[in-house]
C-alpha cells in the first residue's frame, strides 16, 4: 500500500451539492482520498457529515437534480463522472458494490433471497436462471447462512437482521467486485451479531481480495477493520491517518473529540472524569460558519480559525490534517491531499 | 429466527404456508362474509357466461312476437320482453357481454395505465409532468361523460364501448400507480437494486411493480364494477352494444317504455346490473382489507 502504486479509486475534489428550496446544500465539499486494491479505508464522522453522500456520489445513485456532483472520481484511472448511464450501470454491482445500513429495508419484501442474490450474476455475468440460482446458494453458503438450499427460496421477512445483512453481503460479493462501499453495515444490528458480521467481512475480504470503504461512526469497528482512516466533518476531510497513528496521535481537535467520546468502562472510577463530549451540534449545511467549519465547537480555537478556512497540511504519506494549529506548527502549507505527487 | 438457529434441525423452521403473505390474505378474505358473497356471485355470473348455451337452449335474440311481454311463469321464469324473447336467456347471455366488457376495460386500463404510472412515478421530472397533465385533462371530465364523448367519436359497438370506457379508466390507474411508486421508489431496496447495476426496466417491473400490486388488484375489482355500470349506461342510451345482442343496459332501455304494464321486463336486467356491480364492489372492499398487512382481522 504505497503511494507509488496507482490507486484503485482516487476521489479528487469531490463536491456534491443539493439544490433545495432553502438554498444550495454543500453536502460534500471538496473531498479527496485514495483507495488501493485490497485495502480497507474507514470513513468516519458524525451523522450528516457527508459520508453516505460520498459513497452514493461514487456510484452516482443520487437523483440529479436536485443533486449535482462535481470533481473527479477515478476508478482504475477512469473518471466515473464522465461515464454515461449505461456505462456506470455496468460498473455498479460488478466492479463496485454497496452494502446498505438497514438490512431490514434493503431487501425487497416481494422477492426471494435467491432472486435478489442471483440478479447480479444474471445481469453482469450473463448466467442463466438456473446457474445464477446455484450461484446464489453458493454465495449464501459463503456468508455462512445455514441451510442455504432452503433459505434461498425464502422471503426476507423470515430472516433475522443478522441473516439479512449476511444476505446483503452475499449480494454485494456475488460478482467479485474490486471495491465495496459498506455504509454502516453493522449499525442496525445488535452487538453480538455485529461482531459476527465483522468477522465474516474480514474473512471474505481476504478471500476475494476486494477493497472496502467502511463508512461508520463506530471507531471500535474502524480500529478492528481499517488500515487507514479518513475523518470527515461537515462535508470536508479533517484528518487522514493510518489507523494506529490516528488512535495514538490524533492531530485534529475534532478527531481528539471523537476518540475522547468513546466510553471506557470503569474510566470514571479510575480517573474521576466523565465521558467527554464534543459540545454543540454539526452546523447546518446551509449556514456554514465562516473560517474553519469546526471552530464553533473546537476547544482549541485561535483567532485565525474564525476568519479563514485552514488548508490541508501533509504530515507524511497518507497523514494529513486540516487545521490551523498544524499550519502554525509547520509554518508552511502543503498541497492537499498528502499524496498529490503521484498523479 | 436468530443466528443461533444455525444448529436447528433442517426444516424445523419452515412451517409450510402459514407465513406466506398470500395465504394469510386468503385466510383473512375467507373470514370476510361480504367479500365471500361478492366473490361467489361473480363466480355464478362467470359460470352463466361460460355455460350460457347449456343453461339456455335456443337463441336469446330470436323474436317470438306471439309471446311478447309475458309476465314470469313456470314456462318463462323471468317472463319475456317486447319481442317475446326470454328475459332469463337474455340475462344469461348478457352476462357474457358484461363480463367481457368488464375484463376488456380493466385490461385496457391496466395495459395503458400501469406502465405510464410506473414511468411517471419512477422518473419524475419532465416525463412525469407531461403524463400528469394529460391525466389531469382526462380526469377533468366526469368518467361517464368522457366515455360518452369517446363513443361519439369512435362510434357504437362492443369494441368501441370497451375502448371508450377503458380510456376513461386509464387516468385512474396512472394516478394510483404513480402515487404508490413515489413511495416505493424511495425504499432502500430500490436503491440497492440500482447499486447492483440492475436495469431500469427490471427495477420497474420486477422490484417496484410487485410492491404496488395490492392497490392495483383492489382497483381492478372495483373497476370491473364501474365498467359494467358504464357499459349498461351506454347500452341504456342506445349507444353501447347494439341490438339484437343481449346487453343488460340495452334491455333496460328498451323495457323502459313498458314499465307500467310490464314492470318485470325492466326490473330483472336492473337487478342483474345491480348485483354484478355490488358483488365486484364487495369483493374489492374485501380484497383491500385482506391484502393490507396492517389490517388484522
Amino acid at each position: 500500500m504505497k503511494a507509488s502504486q496507482t490507486p484503485l479509486l482516487a476521489v479528487r475534489d469531490l463536491r456534491t451539492r443539493f439544490h433545495t428550496l432553502e438554498g444550495i446544500v454543500n453536502a460534500v465539499d471538496g473531498v479527496d482520498f485514495d483507495i488501493h486494491p485490497g485495502e480497507t479505508v474507514g470513513l468516519v464522522g458524525e451523522s450528516g457529515c457527508g459520508k453516505t453522500v460520498t459513497a452514493l456520489s461514487i456510484l452516482q445513485l443520487l437523483r440529479c437534480p436536485p443533486a449535482e456532483i462535481q470533481g473527479r472520481i477515478l476508478f482504475r484511472g477512469q473518471n466515473l463522472l464522465e461515464l454515461d448511464a449505461e456505462e456506470i450501470r455496468k460498473i455498479r454491482g460488478q466492479a463496485i458494490s454497496m452494502i446498505f445500513q438497514e438490512p431490514m429495508t434493503s431487501l425487497n419484501p416481494v422477492l426471494t433471497i435467491g432472486d435478489q442474490i442471483s440478479e447480479g450474476a444474471r445481469v453482469h455475468k450473463g448466467l442463466t436462471r438456473q446457474k445464477a440460482w446455484r450461484w446464489a446458494v453458493e454465495m449464501l453458503r459463503r456468508v455462512q447462512i445455514p441451510e442455504p438450499e432452503a433459505r434461498v427460496r425464502e422471503y426476507p421477512h423470515k430472516l433475522s437482521g443478522g441473516m439479512r445483512q449476511r444476505a446483503m453481503i452475499a449480494m454485494a460479493l456475488s460478482c467479485n467486485p474490486q471495491l465495496i462501499l459498506a455504509d454502516e453495515p453493522t449499525t442496525a444490528l445488535d452487538v453480538t451479531i455485529q461482531a459476527q458480521i465483522m468477522d465474516l467481512m474480514l474473512r471474505l475480504k481476504k478471500e476475494v481480495e476486494t477493497a472496502v470503504v467502511l463508512i461508520t461512526h463506530d471507531l471500535g469497528i474502524i480500529a478492528e477493520m481499517a488500515s487507514r482512516v479518513v475523518v470527515m466533518y461537515a462535508g470536508k476531510v479533517m484528518e487522514e491517518a493510518p489507523v494506529k497513528e490516528l488512535f495514538k496521535d490524533p492531530r485534529h481537535p475534532y478527531t481528539r473529540g471523537l476518540l475522547g467520546s468513546i466510553p471506557v468502562i470503569g474510566r470514571k472510577a479510575q480517573t474521576g472524569r466523565r465521558l467527554q463530549e464534543i459540545p454543540g451540534v454539526v452546523p447546518s449545511l446551509l449556514r456554514m460558519p465562516q473560517g474553519c467549519r469546526f471552530h464553533p465547537r473546537c476547544p482549541e480555537t485561535i483567532d485565525i480559525c474564525r476568519e479563514q478556512e485552514p488548508s490541508m497540511v501533509s504530515l507524511g504519506e497518507y497523514r494529513r490534517v486540516n487545521c490551523w494549529l498544524e499550519v502554525g506548527k509547520r509554518g508552511k502549507e502543503a498541497p492537499a491531499p498528502g499524496q498529490r505527487g503521484m498523479e | 429466527m436468530t443466528e443461533t438457529t444455525r444448529k436447528a434441525a433442517p426444516g424445523k423452521n419452515h412451517v409450510k404456508g402459514i407465513d406466506s403473505p398470500l395465504r394469510r390474505s386468503w385466510v383473512k378474505l375467507k373470514r370476510n362474509k361480504a367479500a365471500l358473497v361478492g366473490g361467489s356471485m361473480i363466480l355464478i355470473y362467470a359460470a352463466c357466461a361460460l355455460l350460457a348455451p347449456v343453461l339456455f337452449s335456443g337463441s336469446p335474440s330470436a323474436p317470438n312476437l306471439g309471446k311478447s311481454l309475458e309476465p314470469p311463469s313456470l314456462d318463462q321464469l323471468l317472463g319475456t320482453d317486447e319481442l317475446g324473447r326470454s328475459i332469463l336467456g337474455r340475462i344469461i347471455y348478457g352476462s357474457q357481454i358484461s363480463l367481457l366488457i368488464a375484463v376488456g376495460v380493466v385490461f385496457f386500463g391496466l395495459i395503458v395505465g400501469v406502465p405510464l404510472g410506473l414511468v411517471s412515478g419512477y422518473y419524475g421530472g419532465k416525463i412525469d409532468f407531461s403524463i400528469q397533465r394529460v391525466t389531469d385533462m382526462l380526469l377533468a371530465f366526469p368518467g361517464f361523460l368522457l366515455a360518452l364523448a369517446l363513443v361519439a367519436i369512435l362510434g357504437v359497438g362492443l369494441k368501441n364501448t370497451v375502448i371508450s370506457i377503458g380510456i376513461s379508466m386509464v387516468p385512474i390507474y396512472i394516478r394510483l400507480v404513480r402515487g404508490c411508486v413515489l413511495s416505493v421508489r424511495e425504499e432502500v431496496y430500490v436503491e440497492a437494486a440500482r447499486a447492483s447495476g440492475t436495469r431500469d426496466g427490471v427495477i420497474l417491473f420486477r422490484h417496484i411493480l410487485p410492491n404496488v400490486m395490492v392497490p392495483i388488484t383492489v382497483q381492478t375489482s372495483l373497476g370491473m364494477g364501474t365498467a359494467i355500470l358504464f357499459a349498461a349506461g351506454l347500452g341504456f342510451l342506445g349507444i353501447g352494444v347494439q341490438p339484437p345482442t343481449p346487453e343488460w343496459g340495452a334491455m333496460l332501455g328498451s323495457a323502459r317504455v313498458y314499465i307500467f304494464n310490464a314492470p318485470h321486463a325492466a326490473t330483472f336486467p336492473g337487478i342483474a346490473i345491480f348485483l354484478a356491480v355490488l358483488s365486484f364492489n364487495l369483493l374489492g372492499d374485501g380484497l383491500r382489507d385482506a391484502l393490507d398487512p396492517r389490517f388484522k382481522l
